[in-house]
């Protein structure tokens, strides 16, 4: 059994409790909780040096200046990029996504080249590349899955051909939490030319990642899916591949000069950050790594190893329910619980956890090609992340049979 | 300051999922097609998956037979068959006065006294989920759904 350090301590939101219960939070995979170091950073930005970076020449721009300066450094060494120039920060993950499609896509893919996709995409990496083939006449292939739930091997020798311009693959699935080979896929795809776009969300938060062992020539997350606050997200992109590329948003900041009939862009990264940033979300990103590097990912990945091994041999007892994702045979598992109760709708599962003081999410989950694939109309997610404990596994499957009592189902 | 302040205390579950919702979401009674339909409308709420349709025989301004088929969570369901066998027979105007009755019950409008739920029968039964904003969606799609096609066909 791995520590059960009390970190719930460290999290405000965490330390309150629900109907009179401590708060069982197992929805990491959508957002995590805030530690109260990382809520300190941004009220301390706001609170004590808050000025628009990049502009004024006043002591207050200069710190707000080093600060937002200090996170992309701080980000550069997080996921083991060459240069800060590489690291964009956007608004999340989705916006990243965003700006390759529409920067690089647009102007890279033509009529006749193949987009590469695995069937386990979030929409953020799915729907983007959906319309940039529509625009260019390109078309979209499919990466599916062997029965385990892990890519096919097969499809991801024989869909990448010469013909592949671009390949875009999630790092983790966010419903089977599986972690995908991206080093093989990113291999394959060099040698067939294309480039390849990493989905970082779900597995940045959960173990060390170094953007070039993995091979990503663009890699994007969002920071408040790793303990920071919504609206500050990530794209890494390889400079040579950044520099090439035209803007994506244009305005303020990202400009050198501005005529009346023509304008000349700023270098990287200026150049893909237009208008006033978010330098607040930024301190907070730096606190949020400062607290996640101080943890160690060995012990984020233990604690959560051990509750996937706490879990998974008491749902497998259970009947009634249904698994997702949770019978890979390779060592790749990370802490995401797709699950159904049978005869129950997720959305009704969801509601009568919520009652007992536990938060999952219910639906989609914003992969609904994936859905499909596995002919599910919707499934229930429990994700865990290191604050979560066996109690709260406890609660989870405690609440689980109060859900086949309410919907009158016995304990069959 | 704390804007959780406020936050509503979760309805017991057993007010919600009562033993007639439960049953009900299971029911197969209206579930069929009708030979000749009038008027087949689908309604769906796409961020959960719920999915109906209605199938309707309009007669002289009467819901002469209805039916549904359709997939998604016991609250859509259960409200779905509800409505069916109440709106069953009765005239076009009674059906869309009795939608508009369903929807002002879970947007809250209605007292839990208030006579006009009689009307609603059974499906005054998912007056809770008036108190659980999240599922609101759900009971009241095949309400909306009913009115839009009585309002397509008028």
């Amino acid at each position: 059994m791995a520590e059960t350090g009390d970190f719930r301590r460290d999290f405000p939101l965490l330390r309150q409790e629900m109907n009179g219960r401590p708060i069982v939070y197992l929805d990491n995979g959508a957002t995590t909780q805030k530690p109260e170091s990382m809520i300190r950073a941004m009220c301390g930005y706001y609170g004590g040096c808050n000025a628009n970076p990049h502009r004024g020449a006043y002591a207050l721009s200069v710190e707000a200046t080093g600060i937002y300066e200090a996170a992309r450094e701080r980000v550069r060494r997080f996921i083991g990029a060459g240069e800060a120039r590489e690291i964009i920060f956007t608004k999340n993950a989705t916006e990243a996504l965003n700006l390759v499609a529409y920067s690089y896509g647009l102007t890279n893919l033509g009529a006749g080249d193949e987009i590469v996709l695995t069937i386990a995409e979030h929409h953020s990496n799915l729907v983007p590349w959906q319309r940039v083939a529509r625009a260019r006449g390109a078309t979209l292939k499919y990466i599916y899955l062997e029965p385990d739930g892990n890519l096919s091997e097969r499809d991801i020798a024989e869909k990448i051909t010469k013909k592949t311009k671009l390949v875009a693959v999630t790092h983790v699935s966010n419903v089977l939490g599986l972690v995908n080979p991206v080093r093989r896929v990113a291999d394959r795809a060099h040698e067939a030319g294309a480039v390849v776009v990493v989905d970082g969300s779900q597995s940045v938060p959960h173990m060390a990642v170094d953007v070039k062992a993995l091979g990503a020539d663009f890699f994007a997350f969002s920071g408040h899916k790793l303990l920071a606050p919504m609206g500050i997200g990530v794209l890494y992109g390889r400079a040579a591949l950044l520099e090439a590329m035209p803007p994506f948003l244009s305005g303020g900041d990202m400009i050198e000069y501005v005529e009346e009939q023509d304008t000349t862009y700023a270098e990287l990264p200026a150049k893909f950050e237009a208008g006033t940033q978010n330098v607040g979300g930024a301190a907070g990103l730096t606190a949020a790594i400062d607290y996640l590097e101080a943890m160690t990912f060995d012990r984020v990945r233990a604690i959560e190893a051990d509750l996937l091994s706490y879990a998974l041999p008491r749902l497998r007892a259970l009947p009634w329910i249904k698994l997702y994702g949770c019978d890979s045979t390779r060592d790749n598992k990370t802490g995401i619980i797709t699950f159904n109760v049978r005869d129950v709708h997720p959305h009704d599962v969801s509601t009568i956890l919520d009652s007992e003081g536990v938060a999952i999410r219910a639906g989609h989950h914003c992969a609904q090609p994936l859905m499909k694939y596995l002919g599910q109309a919707a499934t229930c997610r429990v994700s865990f992340y290191f604050y979560n404990t066996r109690q709260d596994v406890d609660r989870w499957l405690d609440a689980l049979e109060k859900v086949r009592e309410v919907m009158r189902l016995g304990h069959s | 300051m704390d804007i959780h302040e406020n936050r509503a205390s979760t309805p017991a579950m057993e007010d919600i999922y009562t033993e007639l919702i439960a049953e009900e979401s299971r029911s197969m009674e209206h579930r069929r097609h009708l030979s000749v339909p009038t008027a087949v409308l689908k309604g769906r709420n796409p961020s959960c998956g719920d999915e109906i349709t209605l199938e309707l025989a309009l007669k002289d301004g009467v819901v002469a037979d209805a039916s549904f088929t359709g997939v998604g969570c016991a609250i859509s369901q259960a409200s779905t068959s509800l409505m069916i066998g109440l709106i069953r027979g009765e005239t076009e105007e009674k059906a869309r006065r009795l939608a508009a009755t369903f929807l002002a019950m879970i947007k809250g409008d209605v007292s839990a006294d208030d006579p006009a739920l009689e009307e609603l029968g059974d499906a005054a039964a998912l007056q809770g989920v008036s108190h659980l904003p999240a599922r609101v969606k759900c009971a009241v799609l095949p309400w909306h759904t009913l009115a839009e096609a009585l309002e397509r066909k008028g």
